[in-house]
């Protein structure tokens, strides 16, 4: 037996902890979310009907399967402010995503042209923003993009506006705020494709005599369309999701599902519907959710 | 013979750009957090007043001092548990259930926030767990022990495995060898991990404002809820306190990764 198999079993063992951590506050919760997005709304605490209870046996059980109903899921499908929402969540993050790449791409295309002493410095400090609070980030924002903030200051004083423009509460604050808060998320994966890749090939283009955008167009570009996709759904999933920051910059007339489901839960109270929206939200994520998985465990576990 | 240039004037132009992008609007905001005027915009000249406000603000520094005792609990339960993971990953070949264990582990790090601070909720609610610090605790612990996981096993994975395989060889058991060869080579990671999984809750609004009970608001949840009021000079004060405290954070998890960077490639927070 090799020692790597020896010390594979011990290792396994280390699983016991975490694993059953996650079955409990990670899986076991979906379940309740799903169960109670099958119950009746009502005006308790907590407020739902309670849809089984196992303490009673098998004819309660029984009893309480026929009463669920898909009911919540008739009104996210049948009103109008469910649809939209969902509809406005996607548009938002594949809109939220394409700025992401489109801004992104030169900046990790720059980072991995650096010489390799520059590349560490400059990798440090796109993590750094990372680390500091996103709340903080979008409060930053709001500081100038509000009425009299700095931004305007600066338009008015360069005299390209006569008046101060509204940006807060605008869908273009909102695309600052998204775009500005994942752009690490976009820029680390792909810096990590481009740094890997061999220098000779877009020579060779060029010796060959493709002009640079064509060196870039069939070269540089297809080479590094693992990191974009990494870079795409790491962004794309949890932007979908997203509420604070369409809470605090964009205007209220057009929510995104996360806000809607934030409303339905803190502020009607409705707890099924909330979890119905939440079920939906996690059925539409599910295929990206799924390719990100795969995409992460390869990254991870093809070095061993 | 022409010498492709590697550096265009494009990718220095696009990389000044974008950092200060994402550098500007924090620096203004410290910057104004030290105005003596009551008006955001308006510069009076330098000041602490901003910061003496905020330590005379109750709520608030009861906020802050509950996110603290959150922050450190849950990063210190989330780096054994992390760690565990990821040793089990990246050391355990096969074993039942690892492809749901490794998806339970990757979901978390961009499922949307809503989702996962809903369904802990009702769990708790469930339980009939009295809301406060130790289900935000738990929370937390949930969310950010996945990303322990990614980072130590990412530097899990970057070991060369000779080492741990000529401990045994020389005689030592699998956990006397994990405990002398492998784990101090992953200290580093297993630091940054923490400081990561710290800051990380430090800053969660989402999930904390599902799983906090009355009364035990986080400070995010606290300057939410001021924020949505309007931009207070107070505030940038507050947010320039924490992001000093993640700068230090962050200046000792480099410090821990320097310490080590001569024992292999040094550990990347991501």
């Amino acid at each position: 037996m090799s020692s790597r198999r020896i010390f594979a079993r011990p290792a396994r063992f280390a699983a016991i902890a975490p694993y059953v951590w996650m079955a409990l506050f990670f899986l076991v919760p979906f379940a309740f979310v799903l169960k109670i997005s099958l119950s009746q709304t009502a005006i308790a605490q907590p407020p739902y009907e309670p849809v089984f209870d196992l303490t009673a046996g098998w004819e309660a059980l029984k009893a309480a399967l026929a009463a669920l109903s898909i009911d919540n899921f008739r009104l996210l499908g049948s009103d109008d402010i469910y649809v939209f929402a969902y509809v406005r969540s996607l548009t938002v993050a594949v809109t939220a995503t394409a700025l992401l790449l489109l801004f992104g791409y030169p900046i990790a295309y720059g980072m991995a042209r650096l010489p390799k002493r520059w590349q560490a410095v400059a990798m440090v400090l796109v993590i750094v923003p990372f680390w500091t609070s996103f709340l903080i980030r979008i409060y930053a924002w709001i500081n100038i993009l509000q009425h009299d903030g700095l931004l305007n200051q600066i338009l008015l004083a360069l005299h390209l506006v006569s008046q101060p423009v509204v940006w807060l509460s605008t869908d273009t604050a909102m695309y600052i705020g998204i775009v500005y808060s994942y752009l690490p998320f976009m820029i680390l994966p792909l810096y990590a494709t481009l740094a890997k890749m061999e220098p000779a090939l877009e020579e060779a283009a060029s010796d060959l005599g493709a002009p640079p955008w064509h060196v870039f167009w069939l070269v540089t570009f297809p080479l590094s369309l693992p990191g974009v996709g990494a870079g795409v759904l790491l962004c794309f999933i949890p932007i979908v999701g997203e509420f604070v920051i369409p809470d605090l910059l964009a205007g209220s007339n057009a929510l995104m599902i996360g806000q809607t489901l934030w409303l339905e839960f803190f502020t009607n109270k409705d707890w099924p519907v909330a979890s119905a929206a939440a079920i939906v939200l996690l059925v539409v994520l599910l295929l990206p959710l799924l390719l990100y998985e795969r995409l992460q465990k390869r990254q991870l576990e093809q070095r061993r | 013979m022409r010498k492709v240039s590697r550096l265009s004037r494009f990718n220095i132009a696009s990389l000044a750009l974008g950092l200060a992008f994402l550098y500007l609007p924090i620096l203004i905001l410290v910057l104004y957090s030290f105005n003596a005027s009551r008006l955001v915009t308006v510069w009076g000249g330098w000041s602490l007043r901003w910061y003496r406000e905020f330590f005379k603000d109750r709520a608030m520094i009861e906020a802050a001092w509950m996110s603290l005792r959150v922050a450190v609990s849950s990063a210190t339960i989330a780096t054994l548990l992390g760690t565990l993971a990821a040793v089990a990953l990246s050391r355990g070949e096969r074993f039942r259930g690892r492809t749901l264990f490794s998806g339970m582990l990757y979901a978390p790090l961009v499922m949307p926030e809503v989702i996962t601070g809903l369904s802990l909720l009702l769990l708790f609610v469930a339980l009939n767990a009295e809301r406060g610090f130790w289900t935000v605790t738990i929370a937390h612990t949930t969310l950010t022990m996945c990303f322990v996981a990614v980072v130590v096993q990412s530097r899990l994975g970057s070991l060369d495995r000779s080492l741990e395989e000529a401990a045994m060889d020389l005689g030592c058991n699998p956990v006397r060898a994990f405990m002398a060869v492998t784990l101090p080579l992953i200290a580093p990671a297993i630091v940054a991990g923490w400081m990561l999984a710290f800051t990380l809750s430090l800053d969660d609004l989402v999930i904390a404002s599902f799983t906090t009970g009355p009364g035990s608001a986080t400070l995010p949840i606290r300057i939410y809820s001021e924020v949505r009021l309007g931009v207070k000079p107070e505030i940038n004060a507050i947010c320039t306190l924490v992001i000093a405290l993640i700068a230090v954070v962050i200046v000792i998890a480099s410090l821990a990764s320097k310490l080590s960077s001569s024992q292999g490639e040094s550990a990347a927070p991501l």
